[in-house]
Parts: structure tokens; C-alpha cells; sequence
């Protein structure tokens, strides 16, 4: 274990751990836009930048290991202007749309934005072209002009998932998001997910919403065995999308795979029932519950009461809950 | 599982056997290839196809469907024949070591090799490195189950984990990875013939006069039958109407044409589903359920772990949960039940359940819990068997290599496998209904090797009529060096080539599976 001191707060932290663990564990917090717990640390947007006594430039705290007796200062007015910088300089690409913008109230951008008080596009080149190629999942829409080229999006899909499939293409302010020819991308939405501002957006629902004004209902996937934790996100009695905020929340931590974040089309599906079917002249027609239920009552009554309970079988379900499950198996052992 | 998910980051090593983990549980197949490419976690596969893990394995033994069994005897030779073994484990914790050890001499290597046409030496290897990591995690799917020998083949399974003392450890565990949602609290729940909740077995009678009296009803002592089972009871006009609740055995049951043939004999056919399913339309009464985003309630994953289910939307149109349904259709024939919300269903489940009893939606309203939970304070249970075995001693068993049911010939000279493809879920019926899944992933195809395909004068996208010994189908080919040459697959996903026409209604005689990984097969250009 060493010590360091931040902000004049000292904690003990493991060997090893960054300027801005460091900080965390002190209960501080260091603005930062590239880093997110879950990758590797790259330290390439120069949000994180702190002062450490002794050094003569100020580093950066995501991918700086703390050494033992380190005095650091997270605060000044010359950070404060160095992150304003940072900023301003990624919206010489990024537009200033967020009107327009899916990522609108829930924007690392945006908030950083509106934090260190940059009110004005300072610096004005030409637009960055917004046509470029289709983003390598079709369920993903890309805007390169909206990317702050943070390469979250390549670690996760390479670190999260193991495929690899993105990488930043040319260099410089033309630089954007294009696939790594030969991977196939498996539309796991990985990026999509960690992307911390609008780049990346969900392109399965036409609908979109603001986070205040869609619902975000925190449930478990309905596909595999694995339980995937999910948000589904509802506006006006409608899913429109699934998220996943939460990435210290087990058992997928903010991951899933493309059943479970964009496979939830068949809930809104025509096809769903809305009303009981009962079989007429050989053909099923629409019914009342009480009809449907009291013929139901009825044949299985009269089931029993000539072949004996166990004349009658039941399949339960996999897809069901528990507690249906459960009541399924009382109502047919117990009836 | 006997382990938890997050466990897998704790094991040095996995063996990986019949589960494509990537495509049917991606969350946990990343974990694994993290593993290896990030912590030099050692990785053996064994799999009739070469799935993507077989790319990062140190060991890849690709296998013929049904030859599970000879290659983990095989590796188990190897480990005790060069004293891999974890001897002091055994001694302490297992019984039946003896004989079972006994039993492995008839499996060397070579024997195995003359049986699966495995090489030797691969086999020496894969025993060597799961043998050497410690701790291993066992991961297998329904690629070890769904055979005639599936028991067996899990039987051999826990052997090979007790053999190296993985099992009760952190990291270790022989953990099958349940295919749907909620099987496992299916199963929890007492949807298996032989129990009711919590396992708690039909013939205990202290278990069932609790049952008794809280259902107020005296519960049957016999044993139901199983889902195959009951096909052929219908067939025989033993069952005369079947209650079928979110199921659609239409698709996803073995030689379709007999199971059609047992539902039209039913006299009376009720499906609960959100879709007009296959079987919904074949049924008497149709009644309209809620989709998971339309109810709240539980499911228990593939960790044992109880977790929220939570209504995000109202019902659509009249469609009503499947508890409310259950719940009318009861009062209605004359059992009354009258609970108001899933919670109340739970907490009696709980007061019924000791492997629930500590559970609640408080504790789980964050995270969910593993049981076993036997009280409000008790944490839950992410790996079982820690000290001791549930029964006290670990049981090895004494398995021997049967083969399967069908075999290549002549007349059917390929052998074919099935299994999911990573868009799609099960029979297809949600995601099939998914427009942009569908969109990206419209149709199936039969994987077939080069070899075969050059022989048969096929190329990728050719249609070809696939024939078992019980029906035939149609679907597309697709020439790739994913299966073995003699050996095909499909996926179950889509209901114009529904390949259930052709798999085998063979079952294994203990859990009843059929045996949907081993049909023999012709295939011709259509
Ligand atoms: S969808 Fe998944 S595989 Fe595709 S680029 Fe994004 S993270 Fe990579
Ligand atoms: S697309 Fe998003 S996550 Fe990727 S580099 Fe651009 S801003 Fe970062
Ligand atoms: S957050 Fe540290 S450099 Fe980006």
C-alpha cells in the first residue's frame, strides 16, 4: 500500500493504482471523458489533468499510477482553463447540435461543456462531412462529426468482447470510427453502449426520447440463461430501446449481445395476442376471457371428471417467472 | 451452476464442452476469451464444430456428435494413468474412487482414438492442461445433454472435475449453461415430474403433507410424466387435453410429425402464449399472455441467481400475465387463489422452498441473490459444495460408453447436429419477429465441410432437401470448415425448414432429453 494526498485529503491505496483511483477512493472527483472503469486507460483527451508537486507539467490522472508520498492537486484555475481547452478544441469537430442529439441530457460532453462554462465554438474550420460510410452494424447509426475520437468504442469492442471489428481510420481532424477489414462485427451494441456522447446511437426504434422523458425500467433479459441486466426504455406505453447505464451491476456489467439489446421488436410486434382465440367450426375466433376461461373450466372438468386428473397434462415454461411457474404447478397438482 | 458467472474470471483454466459459448451465452463466452488472451487462462474445446473459442483453445479435439463420453474417459485415463490427480481431495471429500478408477483402464488413448478417431496425443494434451490449471471451470451446454447417454455424459463430467478437485472451489465447478431464461427456476419451481419446489422430491412425505396443507389440497405422491413422455400418453389416449403455458413444442420438439400426430389426438388442446404459435394454432383455446416487459415477477438464471423481472409496459390489448391466467382459470374451477401482485406468489414460494426461504424482492430489488438462501440474512450461495458435498461424499460413477442412437449408414450417410446461431433465439418466435433482427438474419443454412460438399457438387447457397428416417426439409447450404467432414448442422430457429422433422425422439433414460444432437442424415441437392 503507499500514500498520496489529494486535495489535502491523504489515502492509502494498493501499488499499482492511478492518480484518479486514487481520487476516487478519496471520495474526489477528476473530470474525465476517454476514461471509463471497465477499459484500459489511454489517456489521449487530457480531461483528467492534475498538478503533482514536484512535476513540472500537469499529468494525466486516468493513466498516471499514483507513487507512494504523491501530493496532487485536482483543482486550479489553470486546469480548469488546460479542460476548457480540451474542450474547446473538440468542438472545432463536434457540432454543437444537441438539440438534434440522442445523447442529449446524458452527454459526457454536454455536461462537461456546460461544467467549465465553454459557451461559444471558439474556432471554426470547415463541417466535417456527415456522410461517411454505414457504421459496421446496421443496427448502429454512426456521426462521425459528433466523435471526440475518445476510442472507447474500439477498446470495448476489442476488451469487452474480444472481437476487434473497429478502429480509428486516417488521422487528424478527418479521423473516424471505420472497421478493421476482415472482422466481422456481431452487433453486440458494446460501443454503442460506452460511447459517451451521441457518435454512436441506436438506429432500431424511429422514436427517440430524452432521458427525462422516457421511463427506464431496470429488468432482466427475457433470452438466455445468463440473466442479463437491462434498461428498457419506454415512451408512450412503447419500448424504444434498451440501455444498459449501469456497468457495475453483475451479471453482465453493462454488456449484452444483440438479442438482448436490440432484440425486443416482438413485444411491439402485431402479431401479439390481444384477446382470447376459441376454436369455432374448426376455426379460431376472437373471444371473451369469460367465455374462453369457462370453456376452458368446463373440458377440463369434464376431462376429469371421465378419464381421472390424470388425464389432463400441463407443460410449464421456461420463458415464464418463477411465481407462474410455480402457480402453474399448484393449479395443476392441486386442482 | 455449481459456480457463479463472476467465477470465471477466477479460473486458471476451462474446459469447454458441447457449448457454443460465444453465440448462446456471448456475456460468458467473453469472460472466457478474456481469460485467455488477458490473463494466459488455459483453454481446452472440445465441440463437433470449430466454434470461435476453438480459436483461442490450446486444445481443440473436434469431435464427432456423441463422442463426448470415450474422450473424457480418455483424458480422464491420462490424468490418473500420469498422477495429475488431486489424490488428498479425493480421500477427503469423494467416495466410489475405486472402482471408478478401475473402470478407466479400458479407456487409454489409443482405444479411444480406434473409437472416435481423436488423435491420441491430442487427448494426452487436453488432459494435461485442464488437469494443470487450478483452479478449472467446467462449461458445458446442451451439446453433453441432449443425447441418449447425456446423463452419462454429465455423470463423467463431475467425475472428471472430482478427479482434479475442482469441484466446491472458487473458479472451478462443473456449470452447465441453461439455454433459456428462466429454466432454471422452471425447474426450481418443480417443472421437472419427479419434484415439486426446491427439489423437494414427490415421495417425501413430510415435504408433501407441508405441501398438503398449504395448498389445502392432498398433492399427488407419483411422479408425473416428462415432456416426451407425455407425447407418447397422448398418442396412446392416456392424456386427453394439455394445458400448454409459453411452450411451443411444435418447433422445438424432436420428430415434429409424431408430436403433431399426439396433439391431434388430444380431445382438448389449451396454449397460453403472446404469439399464435405453431402449437397455439392446433389448440382449442387460445389465451393471450404477457410478454417478459409486461409483468413483473422473478427469473433464476444460469447462476441460481433470482433476479427481477419488472412490467415496463401495460398489457397489450386484453393479453393478461400468465400468473393472473392461471390464477382465474383456478377460481374459476373451483380452487380459488386470489393473489394481488407476483410478490405475494413469491413469498409463498419462499415459506414452501428452504433453497428460497431467505429470498424476498427487498433483498433482490438491486441485485439478485443465488440461492441456496435458507434465511433473511443468509447471503446466498454463488458456488455450491464448498466444504462437503450436498449428499456428504462426491459420488464418482462408474460410466461406460454406449454410443448413440442413430448412426451414419449407407442410406443416411451424414450425421447431423443442431444448435442456435447468435441473432436468434430458440424456435424464433421473438426474434423471427424482430424486424431489423430479422432483416440482417433472414434464413438458416446447413453448414457443411468443403469435402462433403465437393462430393454432393454443392456450393454455398445452393437449396438441398435434408432426409432423416423420419421426414425431410429444405433449407440452404452453406460450404464451411465450421463441422468436420460427416458432419452437418442446422439451426432450430426457423420454422420453414424446421428441423425438428428430422431429429430423433430417442431420449436419455434418466433425464429424458432427446437426443437433438445426433440424427443420421442425407442430404441432396433440391
Ligand atoms: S457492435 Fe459490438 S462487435 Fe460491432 S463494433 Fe460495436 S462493440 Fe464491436
Ligand atoms: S464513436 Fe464515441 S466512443 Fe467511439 S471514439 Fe467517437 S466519441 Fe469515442
Ligand atoms: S480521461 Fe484521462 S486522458 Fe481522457
Amino acid at each position: 500500500m503507499i500514500n498520496v494526498t489529494i486535495d489535502g485529503v491523504r489515502v492509502e491505496v494498493p501499488k499499482g493504482a492511478t492518480i484518479l483511483e486514487a481520487a476516487q477512493e478519496a471520495g474526489i472527483r477528476i473530470p474525465t471523458l476517454c476514461y471509463l472503469k471497465k477499459l484500459s486507460p489511454i489517456g489521449s483527451c487530457r480531461m483528467c489533468v492534475v498538478e503533482v508537486e514536484g512535476c513540472t507539467k500537469p499529468v494525466t490522472a486516468c493513466d498516471t499510477p499514483a507513487g507512494d508520498g504523491m501530493v496532487v492537486t485536482t483543482d486550479s484555475e489553470e486546469l480548469r482553463e488546460m479542460r476548457r481547452d480540451v474542450l474547446r478544441l473538440l468542438l472545432v469537430r463536434h457540432p454543437l447540435d444537441c438539440p438534434v442529439c440522442d445523447k442529449g441530457g446524458e452527454c459526457d460532453l454536454q455536461d462537461l461543456v456546460y461544467e467549465f462554462g465553454v459557451t461559444a465554438e471558439s474556432y471554426r474550420t470547415e463541417r466535417f462531412e456527415r456522410d461517411v460510410p454505414r457504421y459496421v452494424s446496421p443496427f448502429i447509426r454512426q456521426w462521425p462529426d459528433r466523435c471526440v475520437l475518445c476510442g472507447r468504442c474500439v477498446r470495448a469492442c476489442k476488451e469487452v468482447k474480444g472481437v476487434g471489428c473497429i478502429q480509428i481510420v486516417d488521422n487528424g481532424f478527418y479521423s473516424y470510427i471505420g472497421p478493421v477489414p476482415g472482422v466481422e462485427c456481431i452487433s453486440c451494441g458494446e460501443c454503442l453502449s460506452v460511447c459517451p456522447v451521441g457518435a454512436l446511437t441506436d438506429s432500431v426504434h424511429p422514436t427517440k426520447a430524452r432521458i427525462w422523458q422516457a421511463d427506464r425500467v431496470p429488468t432482466t433479459c427475457g433470452y438466455c440463461g445468463v440473466g442479463c441486466q437491462l434498461e428498457l426504455n419506454v415512451l408512450n406505453g412503447e419500448i424504444i430501446r434498451v440501455t444498459t447505464t449501469d456497468f457495475d451491476k453483475a451479471p453482465n456489467f453493462g454488456s449484452l449481445c444483440v438479442k438482448g439489446r436490440f432484440g425486443w421488436e416482438f413485444v411491439n410486434h402485431p402479431d401479439r395476442l390481444e384477446k382470447p382465440l376459441v376454436r369455432k367450426d374448426g376455426e379460431l375466433k376472437e373471444a371473451t376471457w369469460d367465455e374462453a376461461l369457462g370453456l376452458v373450466a368446463q373440458r377440463l372438468q369434464q376431462i376429469k371428471d371421465e378419464h381421472g386428473a390424470d388425464a389432463i397434462g400441463g407443460f410449464t415454461s421456461a420463458r415464464c417467472t418463477n411465481e407462474e411457474n410455480y402457480l402453474f404447478q399448484k393449479f395443476i397438482c392441486a386442482r | 451452476m455449481t459456480n457463479s458467472i463472476a467465477c470465471v474470471d477466477k479460473a486458471q483454466g476451462f474446459l469447454v464442452i458441447g457449448s457454443n459459448t460465444t453465440e448462446n451465452h456471448p456475456i460468458i463466452g467473453d469472460r472466457v476469451k478474456r481469460a485467455v488472451t488477458q490473463r494466459g487462462a488455459k483453454l481446452v474445446v472440445i465441440d463437433p464444430r470449430r466454434i470461435e473459442l476453438a480459436e483461442y483453445a490450446n486444445v481443440f479435439l473436434q469431435v464427432k456428435p456423441g463422442h463426448n463420453i470415450p474422450v473424457i474417459l480418455g483424458m480422464m485415463h491420462v490424468i490418473l494413468k500420469e498422477g495429475l490427480h488431486a489424490p488428498d481431495y479425493i480421500a477427503e471429500r469423494c467416495e466410489g474412487f475405486e472402482e471408478f478408477a478401475a473402470s478407466l483402464d479400458a479407456y487409454s488413448p489409443e482405444r479411444v482414438q480406434e473409437i472416435t478417431g481423436v488423435d491420441a496425443d491430442l487427448i494426452r494434451k487436453a488432459a494435461r492442461v485442464y488437469a494443470g490449471a487450478k483452479p478449472a471451470s467446467i462449461l458445458y451446454a446442451m451439446g453433453v445433454t441432449q443425447h441418449t447417454q447425456g446423463t452419462d455424459a454429465v455423470k463423467c463430467l463431475a467425475n472428471l472435475a472430482m478427479l482434479t478437485g475442482n469441484v466446491g472451489v472458487e473458479g472451478g465447478g462443473v456449470n452447465p449453461l441453461r439455454g433459456q431464461n428462466n429454466v432454471q427456476g422452471a425447474c426450481d419451481m418443480g417443472g421437472l415430474p419427479n419434484v415439486v419446489t426446491g427439489y423437494q422430491k414427490v415421495g417425501d412425505d413430510e415435504a408433501m403433507a407441508k405441501f398438503d396443507e398449504a395448498w389445502g389440497r392432498k398433492v399427488p405422491r407419483e411422479p408425473g410424466l416428462t415432456l416426451t413422455e407425455m407425447g407418447q400418453a397422448a398418442l396412446e389416449g392416456k392424456i386427453r387435453a394439455l394445458y400448454v403455458m409459453g411452450e411451443n413444442p411444435m418447433i422445438t420438439d424432436p420428430d415434429l410429425h409424431h408430436i403433431e400426430k399426439a396433439l391431434d389426438n388430444l380431445d382438448f388442446l389449451v396454449v397460453q402464449d403472446i404469439f399464435l404459435t405453431e402449437t397455439a394454432a392446433k389448440a382449442d383455446v387460445v389465451l393471450p399472455a404477457c410478454s417478459f416487459a409486461e409483468k413483473d415477477g422473478t427469473f433464476t438464471n444460469t447462476e441460481r441467481k433470482v433476479q427481477r423481472v419488472r412490467a415496463a409496459l401495460a398489457p397489450r390489448g386484453e393479453s393478461k400475465p400468465d400468473w393472473q391466467i392461471v390464477q382465474e382459470l383456478s377460481t374459476k374451477m373451483g380452487y380459488p387463489m386470489s393473489y394481488a401482485h407476483p410478490r405475494e406468489i413469491f413469498d409463498e414460494i419462499a415459506s414452501l422452498t428452504p433453497s428460497y426461504a431467505g429470498i424476498d424482492y427487498d433483498r433482490i430489488e438491486r441485485e439478485g441473490i443465488p440461492w441456496p438462501c435458507p434465511d433473511k440474512d443468509h447471503p446466498g450461495t454463488p458456488v455450491l459444495h464448498v466444504e462437503k458435498f450436498a449428499r456428504g461424499k462426491g459420488l464418482f460413477h462408474v460410466v461406460e460408453y454406449k454410443g448413440s442412437a442413430e448412426e451414419a449408414d449407407d442410406e443416411y450417410p451424414l450425421v447431423l447436429t443442431t444448435g442456435r446461431e447468435h441473432p436468434h433465439y430458440h424456435s424464433g418466435s421473438m426474434t423471427r419477429r424482430c424486424g431489423r433482427i430479422n432483416d440482417c438474419f433472414p434464413e438458416g443454412f446447413l453448414e457443411m465441410h468443403p469435402a462433403d460438399a465437393e462430393r454432393l457438387g454443392l456450393r454455398t447457397g445452393d437449396p438441398v432437401r435434408v432426409t432423416s428416417r423420419r421426414g425431410e426439409i429444405t433449407t440452404k447450404v452453406k460450404v464451411v470448415d465450421r463441422p468436420a467432414p460427416g458432419t452437418v448442422f442446422l439451426s432450430f430457429h426457423y420454422s420453414e425448414s424446421p428441423v425438428n422433422v428430422l431429429t430423433n425422439p430417442a431420449t436419455c433414460p434418466v433425464a429424458k432429453i432427446p437426443e437433438y444432437k445426433v440424427t443420421a442424415v442425407r442430404v441432396e441437392k433440391a
